[in-house]
Formats: structure tokens, C-alpha cells, sequence
């Protein structure tokens, strides 16, 4: 009794934290390079919307996630010439972009509320997916798997590669890495456009998984979440998985509530958790202004070569 | 016969909105030559060597290397020619450790072991002393100039250009790298050395082209030059040096500051350690030291931006304002210009009117009962435009639109006519053309000549040197016993000023480690 109680939780926890996770990493490697992409959840709702359509007109579910991706990354792209070329504000553009998304995603969808679709599943044989025990590791979906390879990916990436390297070192000090002679413009735009890429993915994670049955905004704000997850990690690989999973729990304690009914505090309560701890932990952060965890020094400003 | 140069510039010229930087530039390198390009603050040096490196290319004229005409689109192919440059403002990443810069200069991936092992070999051929695991924040300016030479180094350069290496450099600092250029020099590699200091100039070069107006104006031999007449080709005129008459320190004790202490602001301050000076009035004392070692600090104090605990640590006049704002010590005639000119000195959105009220609306009258009177301020702006010969079109232009130099020319102007009995003032000519700082030297001069009390904060021991009647040199916070200007020898404040910093190399703990 327990421990299936124990294993249904984990599975839950698991699967809701998977989008925020995913759009984290991909915030992370955008505010690597000194971009902030508020647009997360914009870009989210671009994705859910066109993995959802995809999925439903073809049939084909990965033709789906890469709609998705492609949507994603084009929402980011438009972003990027609006910040990088034309140099409006980051901020502004990105909030810009979220009311974009989500006006977009809820007239595309207006055909398709109250439309289901089968949910994607895990990609493992059914006597290990569907095992009582065994599902806690084999019986998740695809998007599972991959947010955690991306995310131990993009850490490795960061820390131990050339690439990563140059692309601290743009979100560290444009001008410098300009004298030496790295394409600032051109890279900035390359980590935007994954940011987008990975976010659509982590939009078509809520529409072909978490909710199969369309409804307008189904992201609830997860992508404010996934902001305030790269902060509170630090802009580090490594603590953004564990952040990612400490506000799974959160998130995980509303569900509960809501179905069991005995929970002390209102639904209602717990919903709001995430969204309460995300801003004490980022005030509480900022008030600090530690060492570890500091942001990149360029983080939000535009580049502006002096020749 | 004569030897194919290394580089030679052909009529080179690069025009920008509105100016014309470089106009049909020639010059030429010879190999193993240290060469020096000379000119004054927007003389076209910048643009110049960019164009060597590859960040801008020239609109016309022809770059010949070794004899050949070459295209260099970016920083990249001038360094596969065999191009380094070591930047005035370094290109460096605080974040990052010693490592992590150097990799970022190469152009092809380097395992951190190897690496490592092929900078400790080109530190010990040329005496450079640098720990590759330090982070860059905890390094002196000194040091971090080291890892731009060592990175230029690693890629076995042909040319280097320095880009004004030693602004920031203790003397002794400067020898080791004089004693670095000319071993580099000796080994066949050419040496492009920028720079506006003339004594240098005529220590370390055998060649000099001389820039004014973005046009060649002479090529000499700085050996057969003085700093004087080379001085007079960089700014066209005669170098009117600033006269200090005969004076008498006699005055009453203006500025009184009693072992002032401060916790550090921030992570990357330095604590000030119990700093005590007096200055009379008609008196001019010079802070020497090298930068980040609580000039900044110690401005802020005086002026009022931090409060110390005591209000008698600083007194102006008698009175006690250690625990005063910045108004209220202006008012007692405690004026201060600090070194940032554009963004702490003055709004760059504000028009210059506007910026002589915020300094100046007490002392001179623009503000009753909270309303501004912007006439007097106009009229107060367009004075010291007038007395301080700031180069603009009036009171109404933005701060933002004026050159440096014409923009400190303006901030100075600003307090000093306010007849300040007290004026602290940090880096007075900071990148400012030879001209205009000849021209803050004198109005210094003249206004301790009133009676006033002046206070010189500078990394130029020249300027310092100069001007001042007593030095004191500022070290980690510390401040050394002042000394007459007369008896004390560059080398002494050298080594009160922390010597060659980092000499030791692995000894993090070292005594000038936290210096940065």
C-alpha cells in the first residue's frame, strides 16, 4: 500500500517536473551567452499547441514534438532580431513574446478544445513499463528521459568544452570576447534559437503527455517557474536538475491535496507553493548576492561593439 | 639593400560617421623594431592598429605584410599572420581563471594540462611570473596585463601591439616589461608600442610615427628627440608647461583627515586602514598608488558618499562632517570630482546646465525653497564652458556628446569655480589629450594659489609629480607618511606602491595578493 502510494507519487513528481526542467536547460544555455528570454512561457505554449495539432492531424506523435521544436525555436528567433539586431530591451521583448504565445497557441487551438489525443508512452517494453514496481524508472515518457541526458548534456557542454567556454565568455564580457574575435551576434542568436527549441519541446511535453486533452494555457505559468529555476540554481547544470525536482515535490503536494481532500490547507494553497517559494527564494537569493551562483555580468544587456 | 618591413600601412584611411580617423596613414615596421605610434587622445592610434588586427577594415590604402598585400577580415586571420595585441582595456574575463582567458585567445582547443604546460614555458623564457589557476578577479592590474602578454605570446607572434600597456603599471612593473619588449625585440619579433607617455617612448623605441588629426604629421627617432619637441609634433603647438610659481604652505590646515577607517563596500572594495593627512590651504597633496587599492574608496569617504562612524575623522575647516552628505560638506566648501567622468562625475542625459546644478546649486545659489533657477545655472554653465575653453556648442548639450577630455575640462571647471576651500579630484587627466591636461594642471594650480586645499588621487606619478608639494601613496587601503615632492625618488614610491606586483607566483597568500 505504501509503497505503490510511494511509487504513484514519484511517478507524478517525475513527469510534472519534466517540462520545467526542460525549459530551464534551455533558459540556461540562453542566459549562458547574456540573453534573458522572458518569453519561456510563450514559446512553452507555441509548442504545446503545435505538438498538439501535428499529433492529431498526422498521427504521428514525433512528427509532433519536432513541430514543436521548430515552432519553439522560431518564436525565439523572432525574439533574437528583435533584441540582437535590432536591439529593443530584453526584458520588454521577452514579455512581448509570452502574450504572443499565448494569444498564437489559444486561436490555433480554438478548434481543437475538448479534443484528446493518445498520450505518448514510455518507450520501453510494457513488462517493465507497466511493472508495479519497475515503472518508477521505465515507465515514464520519452521527454523523461531525455530532460535529464540534456541537462547532465548541457552542464558537460558548458564546463568542459571549447564551446561552452566561448559561450561563458560572451555572457560574461561581449566586448572582450569581440576583441578577440568571436562572433557575439551569431552565437547569442544560436543559444536563443535552442532556448526556443527546448521550450517548445517542454510545451509539447504538457500537450502530448501531461494533458492530452486540449485547453487554452495548459502551462499554467510553469515557464515563470523554469525562470526563476535558473536563478535559483545559480545558472549551474547540476543544481537545476535538483531544483527542478524540489519544485516537482511542490507542485506534486497540489495534485495530492486536490484529490485526497483531507490535505490541511486548501488546494488552492499548495498550488500557490511553487510560485510563493520561487519568489522568497530568488529574494532571499539576490539579497545574498553569494559568490556561487553569480549571473553572468552581461546578463541582459545589449551588445553594443565600440568598433 | 634594404630589409622587406614586417608590416607596412599604405595610405591607409578609415572614416566613421562625422570624422575622417584615419586620413592616407603610411608606416612601416621593420622586423625586430620596436615601433612607436604617438598621438594624442583621438589622434586615430585606436583605429589604426583595430585595422592591423582585424576588428575594422580600412575604407582605402593597403596593408602589406612581409612584403605582401594582405586582406584581414577579422582578429582571427591577423593572428594566423602572426598578429598579437595585448588591449588598453584588457579583453579579460573576471569569472574565469588564468586558464580559461589564455584558451579563449587561441583559435584551436587546447587540453587545460597542456596548456598549462606551455604557458610556465613561455613565463620562464621571458621572466613573466603569473599563476595559470588564479581566478581573474584576485589578480592586480599588473598580472592581468601578463596573462594579455602571455596569451599573445603562446601564438609565437611576428608583431605585437601594445595598446598603452603601462597607464597602469607600478614603475617597477614598467621595467620588467621594457626588459620583456626588448627581449622579444632582440628575438626578431616586432613590436608596434602605443602610447602618449614621451619618456617611455624615448627609453624603449627606435622608431616613432606620430599621428594628429588622424594624419601621419611625423616619423622620427625618439632617440634623437626629446619628450619636449616630440610633444610639440603629437599636439602641433607649443607644449605650454603648466607653471608653478613660487609658493609659500603656510596657510591654516584646511582638510584634516583622523585615522579614517571603512569596512569594505563590496566584495571587490578595499578596506580604508586607518588613513589620517592634513592639507593646507595654497597646499596641493598627491595620493599616489596603484589602481583598485582604495583610491575609490578613499574619494567616496571624502566627499561623503560613505559615512564613516566619527564624525571627527574628517574635518574641513574645524568642522567635524565625517557624518555629513555630500551637501552638506559642499556647503562647507568640501567640493570633489571623482575619476569616473561620465556616469559619476556628471548624467551623460543631462545637459551640461543641468549637471552644474547638481554640484553646484548650494554653493552657488539655483535652488530656493526646492524650485531650480535655471537661468543662474545656465549662465553659471556657460562660464566655466567659457573659463575652462570646453569645446561644445553651450549649456544645453548633453554631458552624454562631449569628448572625455572635454568633458572633464567641464566637470572640473564646475567645482573649482565654485572656490572650494577643499577640492579632492581623482585622476584629474585620465585619458585626457596632453593640451587639456596642461590646462586642468594650471586651473589646480591657480586655485591652491587662492588658499585653497587641494587633494590629486592618480596612478601618474608624473602628474603627481608634477604638481604636488607632498605625496603619500595609498597601498591596500593604507596610507604611507606623506613626504615633500623634492625628497622622495620614483623609485622609493615604487616600491611603496607594492613594487613588481605578484612576484610571488604560486604563494597565493602572498602580501599583494588580495591588492585586486
Amino acid at each position: 500500500m505504501t509503497i505503490t502510494f510511494l511509487i504513484d507519487a514519484l511517478v507524478t513528481i517525475i513527469g510534472i517536473t519534466t517540462p520545467i526542467l526542460l525549459a530551464a536547460s534551455g533558459e540556461l544555455v540562453v542566459e549562458k551567452s547574456g540573453v534573458i528570454n522572458l518569453g519561456v512561457e510563450g514559446m512553452m505554449l507555441v509548442g504545446t499547441i503545435a505538438g498538439f495539432a501535428v499529433t492529431f492531424e498526422t498521427g504521428n506523435p514525433w512528427l509532433g514534438i519536432l513541430v514543436a521544436t521548430l515552432a519553439g525555436a522560431a518564436a525565439a528567433t523572432i525574439f533574437a532580431v528583435l533584441v540582437l539586431s535590432l536591439g529593443a530591451n530584453q526584458v520588454a521583448t521577452g514579455l512581448a513574446l509570452t502574450i504572443f504565445g499565448i494569444g498564437l497557441s489559444s486561436l490555433i487551438g480554438s478548434n481543437y478544445v475538448g479534443i484528446a489525443i493518445d498520450p505518448l508512452e514510455s518507450p520501453f517494453p510494457d513488462v517493465l513499463a507497466t511493472d508495479s514496481f519497475w515503472r518508477v524508472i521505465f515507465g515514464h515518457s520519452p521527454f523523461v528521459y531525455f530532460a535529464i541526458i540534456l541537462v547532465l548534456a548541457i552542464g558537460w557542454f558548458i564546463n568542459k568544452t571549447r564551446a561552452g567556454l566561448v559561450l561563458r565568455a560572451i555572457g560574461e564580457n561581449d566586448l572582450s570576447a569581440h576583441s578577440i574575435g568571436y562572433p557575439v551576434i551569431a552565437i547569442r542568436y544560436a543559444a536563443v534559437a535552442f532556448g526556443g527549441a527546448i521550450a517548445g519541446i517542454a510545451g509539447a511535453d504538457f500537450s502530448m503527455v501531461i494533458s492530452p486533452l486540449w485547453a487554452e494555457q495548459m502551462t499554467a505559468g510553469r515557464g515563470w517557474i523554469a525562470l526563476a529555476l535558473v536563478v535559483f540554481a545559480g545558472w549551474r547544470a547540476g543544481r537545476l536538475l535538483a531544483g527542478a525536482y524540489f519544485f516537482g515535490v511542490l507542485m506534486a503536494l497540489e495534485l495530492y491535496a486536490k484529490a485526497s481532500g483531507h490535505a490541511i490547507f486548501p488546494s488552492q494553497f499548495w498550488a500557490a507553493m511553487p510560485y510563493l517559494i520561487a519568489v522568497i527564494v530568488l529574494a532571499l537569493i539576490s539579497s545574498r548576492d553569494g559568490k556561487d551562483g553569480k549571473a553572468p555580468a552581461c546578463l541582459g544587456k545589449p551588445f553594443i561593439p565600440n568598433g | 639593400m634594404s630589409v622587406t618591413p614586417r608590416l607596412e600601412l599604405i595610405d591607409v584611411s578609415k572614416r566613421f560617421p562625422g570624422v575622417l580617423a584615419n586620413d592616407r596613414v603610411s608606416l612601416s615596421v621593420k622586423p625586430g623594431e620596436i615601433h612607436a605610434l604617438l598621438g594624442e587622445n583621438g589622434a586615430g592610434k585606436s583605429t589604426l592598429v583595430k585595422m592591423i588586427y582585424g576588428i575594422q577594415s580600412p575604407d582605402s590604402g593597403s596593408i602589406l605584410w612581409e612584403g605582401q598585400e594582405v586582406r584581414i577580415p577579422h582578429p582571427r586571420a591577423a593572428r594566423r599572420l602572426g598578429v598579437g595585441m595585448v588591449f588598453q582595456h584588457f579583453s579579460l574575463f573576471e569569472a574565469m581563471d588564468v586558464l580559461e582567458n589564455i584558451a579563449l585567445g587561441l583559435d584551436s582547443a587546447v587540453s587545460r594540462k597542456q596548456l598549462d604546460a606551455e604557458i610556465r614555458l613561455v613565463m620562464e623564457k621571458y621572466g613573466l611570473k603569473l599563476d595559470p589557476r588564479r581566478q581573474i578577479s584576485t589578480l592586480s592590474v599588473g598580472e592581468r596585463q601578463r596573462i594579455e602578454i602571455v596569451r599573445a605570446l603562446l601564438l609565437n607572434p611576428r608583431l605585437l601591439i601594445m595598446d598603452e600597456p603601462t597607464s597602469v603599471l607600478t614603475p617597477q612593473e614598467v621595467e620588467d616589461l621594457f626588459k620583456t619588449l626588448r627581449r622579444l625585440a632582440s628575438e626578431g619579433c616586432s613590436i608596434l608600442y602605443i602610447s602618449h607617455k614621451l619618456h617611455e617612448i624615448v627609453e624603449l623605441c627606435e622608431r616613432a610615427t606620430i599621428l594628429r588629426g588622424g594624419k601621419v604629421v611625423a616619423t622620427c627617432d625618439p632617440r634623437k628627440e626629446t619628450a619636449r619637441s616630440m610633444g610639440e609634433m603629437m599636439i602641433g603647438s607649443d607644449l605650454r608647461e603648466p607653471a608653478r610659481g613660487q609658493v609659500s604652505v603656510e596657510g591654516p590646515v584646511r582638510l584634516s583627515v583622523n585615522r579614517l577607517s571603512l569596512p569594505k563596500p563590496d566584495d571587490f572594495g578595499v578596506a580604508l586602514d586607518e588613513i589620517s593627512f592634513q592639507v593646507k590651504g595654497g597646499e596641493i597633496f598627491g595620493i599616489a598608488g596603484v589602481a583598485g587599492n582604495g583610491q575609490n574608496e578613499l574619494l567616496e569617504a571624502l566627499c561623503g558618499e560613505h559615512l564613516s562612524d566619527e564624525a571627527d575623522t574628517i574635518q574641513v575647516d574645524g568642522s567635524s562632517v565625517g557624518r555629513s552628505g555630500p551637501s552638506d560638506r559642499r556647503k562647507l566648501g568640501l567640493c570633489s570630482v571623482p575619476e569616473e567622468r561620465n556616469g559619476h562625475a556628471a548624467i551623460g542625459a543631462f545637459s551640461l546646465s543641468d549637471n552644474a546644478i547638481l554640484t553646484a546649486r548650494s554653493r552657488m545659489g539655483f535652488e530656493t525653497k526646492g524650485f531650480i533657477n535655471k537661468t543662474g545655472a545656465d549662465g553659471f554653465a556657460a562660464n566655466v564652458i567659457k573659463t575652462f575653453a570646453v569645446k561644445t556648442l553651450g549649456p544645453a548639450s548633453l554631458a552624454g556628446s562631449l569628448s572625455g577630455g572635454n568633458l572633464q575640462k567641464f566637470v572640473m571647471g564646475r567645482e573649482i569655480m565654485q572656490a572650494p576651500g577643499v577640492l579632492v579630484v581623482s585622476q584629474p587627466t585620465w585619458g585626457v589629450d596632453a593640451g587639456s591636461a596642461a590646462f586642468i594642471h594650471q586651473a589646480l594650480i591657480d586655485l591652491a594659489a587662492q588658499g585653497s586645499a587641494v587633494v590629486v588621487i592618480s596612478q601618474d606619478l608624473d602628474e603627481l609629480l608634477r604638481l604636488c608639494d607632498r605625496l603619500s601613496v595609498i597601498n591596500l587601503g593604507k596610507l604611507s607618511s606623506p613626504r615633500p615632492v623634492g625628497e622622495v625618488s620614483v623609485q622609493e614610491l615604487g616600491l611603496l606602491m607594492g613594487g613588481s606586483h605578484g612576484t610571488p607566483t604560486v604563494d597565493a597568500g602572498g602580501p599583494h595578493a588580495a591588492s585586486a
